[in-house]
């Protein structure tokens, strides 16, 4: 089949393997890493005038690289379980030589000289790059509208958003055009996209995926994560991305990365804690049945549910965002014309180049977050909200500790509502902030969560199940969303 | 309390910030960092006496390693970035006057 025109069917019967099907398929014989690019590049061919998921796309490198892997994987170089299976990686992980932009226009000829640690070693498990996807301005958002190059859409109907800030690496999961992608989470930007898109999105404990190489918003809260679909895929994703890496000080050093040794069919006597908090006021009655019905499975399954007062989740949001902002103001500086990306072209003097660089460079998203960071952390404010927003994170974390004494996973909704229209959420940017009140304290605390599809609304659009779990505990997350995903049976993609 | 946000706040945040905003930026700025300090003021319901400030949720301190160079020598891929160079260096705006 390798030199003939790979016909709609067979393209067709690729597509619809998950990454480890496709993986196995390969190394079978079944299909070639080349076959299995070709099938990604018709399917965009179809798929991106329309959903615009990505940012990059260089055809010629893929097909290039997955020619170089089969070789590879043929000469028994190359055995992992991803080898030769196509990835999308969000546009604020750095590949070297190719294009990284933050979906910004600041960043939009910037090139790196190295690749992110998570990149690196989904590189040499010998996955290969699709492309870079879109995403709301340096993470900044939960729409994917904040990008400077154009919105994505969501592929089950595109008359609305693909959620944020991942939402290009899940629309590409979704539309098939790739078989898994990296995303990264600062407040729910795997999990919430991944819920939107109906695909699986985890993201791991705080440090236990290097950020080497991630261009940074909210350091303390920023982990990479996969976006995939089905938890076996992420799972296995996870597995290889994990690592502790000397090149990221917040990087844990931890033995029980063995994720896949999860994947088992199996919740007797799993403790899951249902906290009330996150199904009051705001919560979309749809949303909610699909997940308390998806609750109903695993107790079914032999889980021991049980509803109780977690605290303090109306705190997370204000905590949360003057956190971030603070954070990205820092982090953000760095962008000023002199090393890379874009410098205006008249100015007066360094300053004045600085201030219209980074004026003409950032959306209004960065500039507000920016100026809210700056704010926060100046003189004279930095106690009452900087280290009051730290005081109360410390808080939460100790509200999740009580509920992990008690409870092996807690079980919620990953947002209020499924996916809103286009252009519905950035006129009120506090409206949009609220969206994020279920999975935002997982980043101040540190948590893995993963996110699952669980039920569609009435229009059709994906529902999502979200599962946290304590610090270190991805396995237990895993082995219940991995139970209640067999329970529940194919979910299907948009396509 | 709401908060309203002067035009000499706001010039001092662009100042930290290192933003020039035009007059519409301005007012909406104005508009969004005084919604955004009411909501935040919320934590003030808080008694967080006694609250150590948590900056990091995992007792990790002051990681080191030894100052040994592990990139190789990539000069003329990052200038390729640069909006500017010149023989080997970044061009960067007059700082002082000579």
């Amino acid at each position: 089949m390798t030199d003939k025109e790979i016909t709609g069917g067979v393209a067709r019967e690729i597509l619809a393997y998950t990454a480890v099907e496709l993986g196995k398929a390969i190394h079978e014989g079944k299909v070639t890493a080349v076959e299995a690019m070709e099938a990604v590049f018709k399917q965009i061919e179809r798929k991106e005038a329309e959903i615009h998921a990505y940012v990059t796309i260089d055809k010629d490198t893929a097909l290039q690289k997955a020619a170089q892997i089969q070789k590879r994987i043929e000469a028994g170089e190359l055995q992992g379980s991803l080898a030769g299976v196509p990835v999308a990686i969000k546009d604020n992980l750095c590949t070297e030589g190719m294009r990284t932009t933050c979906s910004s226009r600041i960043l939009e000829n910037f090139v790196p000289t190295f690749s992110a640690e998570a990149v690196s070693r989904l590189e040499e498990a010998g996955a290969v790059i699709v492309g870079k996807t879109n995403m709301d301005e340096f993470a900044m958002g939960s729409t994917t509208e904040t990008s400077a190059f154009g919105v994505t859409k969501n592929p089950w109907n595109t008359a609305h958003v693909p959620g944020g800030s991942s939402g290009g690496s899940a629309a590409a999961v979704a539309a098939e055009e790739c078989f898994f992608a990296l995303g990264s989470d600062t407040g729910g930007s795997i999990r919430q996209p991944a819920a939107y898109c109906g695909v699986v999105g985890m993201k791991p404990t705080y440090g236990t995926v290097s950020r080497y190489g991630l261009v940074a918003y909210g350091s303390s809260l920023d982990q990479i994560g996969p976006l995939a679909k089905d938890v076996t895929d992420c799972a296995t994703v996870l597995e290889i991305i994990a690592a502790h890496d000397a090149k990221d000080s917040t990087s844990m050093k931890r033995e029980d990365v063995d994720f896949t040794s999860a994947l088992v069919e199996d919740v007797k006597g799993l403790r899951i804690g249902i906290p009330r908090d996150y199904f009051g006021e705001g919560l979309d009655t749809e949303v909610k049945s699909a997940v308390l019905a998806a609750a109903k499975v695993l107790e079914q399954a032999g889980a021991v549910v049980e509803e109780f007062d977690l605290s303090l989740v109306e705190y997370a949001i204000p905590t949360y965002y003057t956190i971030a902002a603070a954070e990205a103001s820092s982090n953000l500086e760095r962008f000023d014309g002199i090393k890379y990306g874009y410098r205006t072209a008249d100015f007066n003097g360094l300053h004045d180049m600085y201030k219209k660089t980074r004026s003409e460079g950032f959306g209004a998203e960065v500039k507000r977050r920016i100026m809210l960071g700056s704010f926060v952390l100046s003189s004279g404010y930095y106690d009452a909200y900087y280290l009051k927003a730290l005081r109360v994170k410390a808080l939460i974390k100790q509200a999740f500790d009580a509920a992990f004494a008690r409870y092996d996973v807690i079980l919620g909704p990953v947002a209020p509502t499924t996916a809103p229209g286009l252009g519905e959420s950035l006129a009120d940017p506090l409206k949009m902030y609220l969206g994020d009140i279920y999975t935002i304290s997982a980043n101040l605390a540190g948590l893995p969560g993963i996110s699952l599809p669980c039920g569609k609304d009435g229009r059709g659009l994906p529902i999502g199940l979200q599962l946290l779990g304590d610090c270190f505990q991805e396995k237990k997350l895993i082995q219940c969303a991995y139970t209640y995903e067999k329970k529940r049976g194919p979910f299907g993609l948009s396509v | 309390m709401a908060h309203v946000i002067d035009d000499e706040t706001i010039e001092y945040v662009g100042i930290l910030a290192k933003l020039e905003l035009s007059e519409e930026e301005r007012e909406q700025a104005k508009k969004d960092m005084g919604s955004m300090l009411d909501y935040i003021d919320k934590l003030g319901e808080l008694d967080t006496t006694d609250i150590e400030p948590m900056s990091h949720v995992f007792p990790v301190q002051n990681v080191f390693r030894e100052d040994v160079v592990t990139s190789g020598d990539m000069r003329e891929q990052m200038l390729a970035n640069a909006p500017q160079e010149k023989d080997g260096m970044f061009v960067v705006p007059k700082t002082f006057e000579g």
